[in-house]
């Protein structure tokens, strides 16, 4: 990963001490369900490791997730978790953080998830900008469904449910998050775990909203994995990740993929404005007496 | 003439403006100079453009429903006189605009002001005063003091001061006409009520008591989509929550909105959100959701007429199947319904405190009508607010492994906020063991599936102490009424008036509607001749699920037209089944033949 890339990052004010535990402290001890050999093995090890790096204890972390292989994620890290329904993470991310903001709060899931079902959260989430991690695993493929084409699968995809091929441009999650203003945004891959956490830890430590798609290939139904591995490539040291449109730019690069922050330009979170919001009109004597009697004729 | 009980209804077109500020602010004034008012009105759905009506009825008294027939009609235009001149009763009276209406040749014992308001508004150069100067006209028509009237305008437009002058002058170019040009032939005067010390009574409607509630209850995490009936809900709680550390979220649909509510409510904030039908079909599934994972949240859904996106002004009870039974498989949950604005207030108390007890999602069913009806109510009674807490669960600072859907006796488990060291576990939508974790096992699902069930229906036991249930009429009556929601007011009216010609009636409304209170209905209906059920849906939702319930029969009486029951509709059709069913045996005891009747009649023929 290029030197440039966690520079800018600020230490985050935690109300929390910090602990001392190891990447296997953050496994919860149930199994995972995923395929031998999927990305999102790789995910959760790399995930874990940044976990036991920033030193944060387990409970105070919530990880939330829609529906999807990839959004099982939760029931395999010691840590406190919300296993919503389908395309649903954000919103209840958001209203974990903004009760609690003091938690640190993670959100996981699938291509589908994020960018079929769930989309309609996506825009809004970059627009408010609350200090939560978003944590794509993007197959290009439905695998909990067993296989059939997702909003970044590539145009003319066979499949079960389109075996004439898919006629639909794919999109591209890195775009849609820079278009979204999101205030961070990454790319990883899982079969680089060292780079992969890295990335996880610049993004956790990245006061806003923080987006981090991870190449983390399907082995059973669109096995990528290689044609991954030759297609990606580090950012240039040279990008300016506070450069949006240079991030477009390098984000419709037609010759490979980039890994690593795209953009990164820090701005007020949205729990920040709230409590400003709420300071600015506090009032300490405010209660249901004076608030019923403003009705009292 | 002195009247005790006045029903005034205004009319016109609501793209001249002001139609519903005119009703809404004489409502106010006449609440202020000490009387009970009690308010309807129709709307279209669009901002400008259509027909408009408001009703008040104003009583030394305290009243229960909108008043059936109209002692006063103002008519902004032809349509209002069109529309409603047949329903002002003999001896009322008509006032209106000159300008743009002529009365019926023959008015048969209605008397007639005319009040030419466009040209009152030319004279004072002010178009948009017409109905500041109809409510001066008023005012002054009814007796009522000038100085109250400028106090509630004060208070209701007193934004900008130079506006204000301009409105206190039309206000004052009206009440001055009438005095010039008008001698009342019958000048009407409402009496304050007697026991009405003059700053006793508030004047609010059901959205306001309702979001009055959430605040008592502790609520302070409030996300929600604008969506008529139910988004004052949200601007009046977006003004109140900076003011006392509440945080307010207006979210992109009613899913994430519903969302971002359990999101919090994870964390162990008391959170809700409010929304109205179409809303709450698209919530549906996550309300499955907080069945499953048990996360406690208020669902309020102020119903308005469907299907689809229906009449988002009007008013129906038709939402009670989707909030007891929406769901894919069974996922029980508390559904609430208050009976009116006062109520609106003490039931979203019970909503919290029932939502975190029994860790449910509680879905609280207000309507259209109660949502924007203004009324006097006595103020809240506050020494009632008490909070009922979570189930926490707490760490015996040991390695204990914890367990967030323990199987318990109650069905209730203890539960772990993030924070909590050692209680980390996973709020679950898959079926799960006891830990949390995923587990499809046939035995584990029969055994949450019986825990779920048993902790709402135990949630039945607190009908009478948070008193979920109200009853009134005669004991032993031989014809009783079961009922839901706001169709107690004019039921307790047409009650009332059963009673006085000497029939016995008896009335029990549960505000329970999920789990149904089912000892105290079955005590209610036994060894009764007829019950009659009266609620405004097709299909009779709250009937027949009591049919289901109990194997009786009842009379389902139902209106679904987008508009409250009036109080003749109730009392004709218990006096129908009265006469049918309840007279005491001898002459005229049967006047419905009996099965073995119909029968002999079948055969004749």
């Amino acid at each position: 990963m290029p030197s440039n890339l966690i520079q800018s990052m600020q230490p985050q004010t935690r109300t929390f001490e910090l602990v001392n535990l190891s990447a296997n402290d953050y496994k919860s001890g149930v199994r995972p369900v995923w395929c031998p050999g999927c990305g999102d093995y790789g995910v959760l090890a790399s995930f874990s490791k940044a976990l036991a790096d920033l030193r944060i204890p387990p409970e105070q972390i919530v990880i939330v997730s829609g529906i999807g292989c990839s959004s099982r994620f939760p029931i395999f890290v010691n840590s406190y978790g919300l296993h919503g329904t389908h395309g649903r993470a954000l919103p209840l991310a958001t209203g974990v953080k903004m009760a609690q903001p003091e938690l640190v709060v993670v959100a996981v899931g699938g291509d589908g998830d994020a960018f079929s079902i769930g989309m309609g959260h996506f825009p809004h989430i970059a627009r408010r900008n609350p200090d939560i991690t978003y944590l794509v695993m993007d197959n290009e493929i439905y695998g909990l469904t067993k296989g059939q084409p997702s909003p970044t699968s590539p145009v003319g995809m066979e499949k079960k449910a389109s075996p004439y091929g898919t006629l639909e441009t794919p999109l591209d999650p890195i775009l849609l998050a820079l278009a979204s203003n999101a205030s961070f945004v990454a790319r990883g891959f899982s079969s680089k775990p060292k780079e992969l956490t890295e990335l996880i830890k610049a993004a956790m430590q990245h006061k806003g909203f923080s987006f981090v798609q991870i190449i983390s290939p399907c082995v059973s139904f669109n096995d990528m994995t290689q044609e991954f591995k030759g297609a990606t490539l580090p950012i240039p040291a040279t990008h300016d990740p506070r450069d949006r449109l240079a991030a477009m730019k390098l984000a419709e690069h037609p010759g490979g993929m980039y890994l690593g922050i795209f953009y990164q330009q820090p701005r007020p979170t949205y729990e920040e404005k709230m409590q400003s919001l709420q300071d600015k009109n506090a009032r300490a004597d405010y209660d249901l007496p004076e608030m019923m009697s403003r009705f009292m004729r | 003439m002195s009247r005790s009980d006045f029903t005034v209804r205004v009319g016109g077109d609501s793209a001249t403006g002001g139609i519903i500020t005119t009703g809404e602010i004489f409502a106010r004034i006449a609440a202020y100079a000490g009387l009970d008012v009690y308010t309807t009105r129709t709307i279209p759905s669009e901002i400008k453009g259509g027909h408009v009506m408001f009703q008040a009825r104003l009583a030394s008294t305290a009243v229960w429903s909108q008043g059936d027939d109209l002692d006063m009609l103002v008519a902004f235009d032809q349509e209002s006189i069109d529309r409603y001149f047949k329903l002002i009763r003999f001896g009322g009276v008509l006032v209106f605009n000159s300008n743009d209406g002529q009365p019926p040749a023959v008015t048969d014992g209605v008397t007639t002001y005319a009040l030419p308001l466009n040209e009152i508004a030319k004279s004072i150069n002010f178009q948009r005063g017409r109905n500041l100067i109809a409510i001066g006209a008023l005012v002054k028509l009814f007796g009522l003091p000038f100085e109250t009237a400028t106090t509630v305008i004060e208070k209701q437009l007193g934004r900008k001061k130079e506006l204000l002058e301009q409105n206190i002058g039309a206000l004052k170019t009206g009440f001055d006409y009438v005095e010039k040009n008008i001698t009342p032939t019958a000048p009407y005067s409402l009496k304050p009520r007697a026991d009405a010390p003059e700053h006793d009574r508030l004047v609010l409607n059901g959205n306001q008591a309702l979001a009055l509630g959430a605040f008592a209850a502790g609520c302070r995490f409030f996300a929600g989509y604008p969506i008529t009936p139910a988004t004052d809900i949200m601007e009046f709680l977006a003004g109140e929550f900076p003011r006392i550390g509440g945080t307010l979220i207006q979210a992109e649909d009613e899913i994430a909105a519903l969302g971002m509510a359990m999101g919090a409510s994870y964390t162990g904030a008391r959170a809700m959100t409010a929304t109205s039908g179409p809303g709450l079909s698209l919530m549906t599934e996550l309300i499955g959701h907080a069945t499953m994972s048990e996360l406690p949240v208020v669902i309020v859904d102020v119903q308005r007429a469907g299907p689809s996106t229906g009449m988002p002004t009007k008013v129906t009870q038709g939402d009670l199947r989707i909030s007891v039974f929406g769901a894919h498989d069974d996922a029980p949950r508390i559904v609430l319904a208050p009976v009116s604005v006062e109520d609106c207030f003490y039931q979203m108390i019970n909503a919290f405190n029932l939502a975190e007890k029994y860790q449910t999602p509680v879905i609280f069913l207000s309507d259209q009508d109660m949502s924007v009806r203004v009324q006097t109510i006595a103020p809240f009674d506050l020494t009632r607010v008490q909070h009922a807490p979570r189930w926490l669960w707490e760490s015996n600072g040991v390695n204990q492994s914890y367990a967030r859907y323990a199987i318990t006796p109650s069905g209730i488990s203890p539960m772990a906020l993030p924070g909590m060291k050692g209680g980390q576990y996973v709020a679950e939508g898959l079926e799960h063991l006891p830990s949390g974790a995923p587990d499809y096992t046939p035995e584990v699902h029969f055994e949450n599936m019986e825990k779920r069930a048993r902790k709402i229906r135990s949630a039945a036991s607190e009908a009478d102490r948070m008193r979920l249930l109200e009853r009134f009429g005669d004991r032993g009556a031989p014809l009783v009424i079961l009922g839901w929601g706001s169709t107690i007011g004019p039921v307790r009216e047409a009650v009332a008036r059963a009673q006085k010609e000497g029939m016995k009636v008896e009335v029990l409304y549960t505000k329970l509607i999920f789990p149904l209170p089912r000892d105290q209905i079955a005590e209610f209906i036994a060894e009764r001749k007829a019950i009659l059920v009266p609620e405004l849906n097709h299909t009779g939702q709250y009937a027949r699920m009591i049919q289901a319930e109990f194997w009786r029969e009842v009379v389902s009486l139902r209106k679904f037209g987008g508009i409250p029951f009036t109080t003749q509709e109730i009392y004709d059709r218990i006096k129908q089944i009265y006469a049918a069913k309840c007279k005491p045996k001898g002459r005229g005891a049967r006047a419905l033949p009996t099965r073995r009747a119909k029968k002999r009649i079948i055969r004749k023929s």
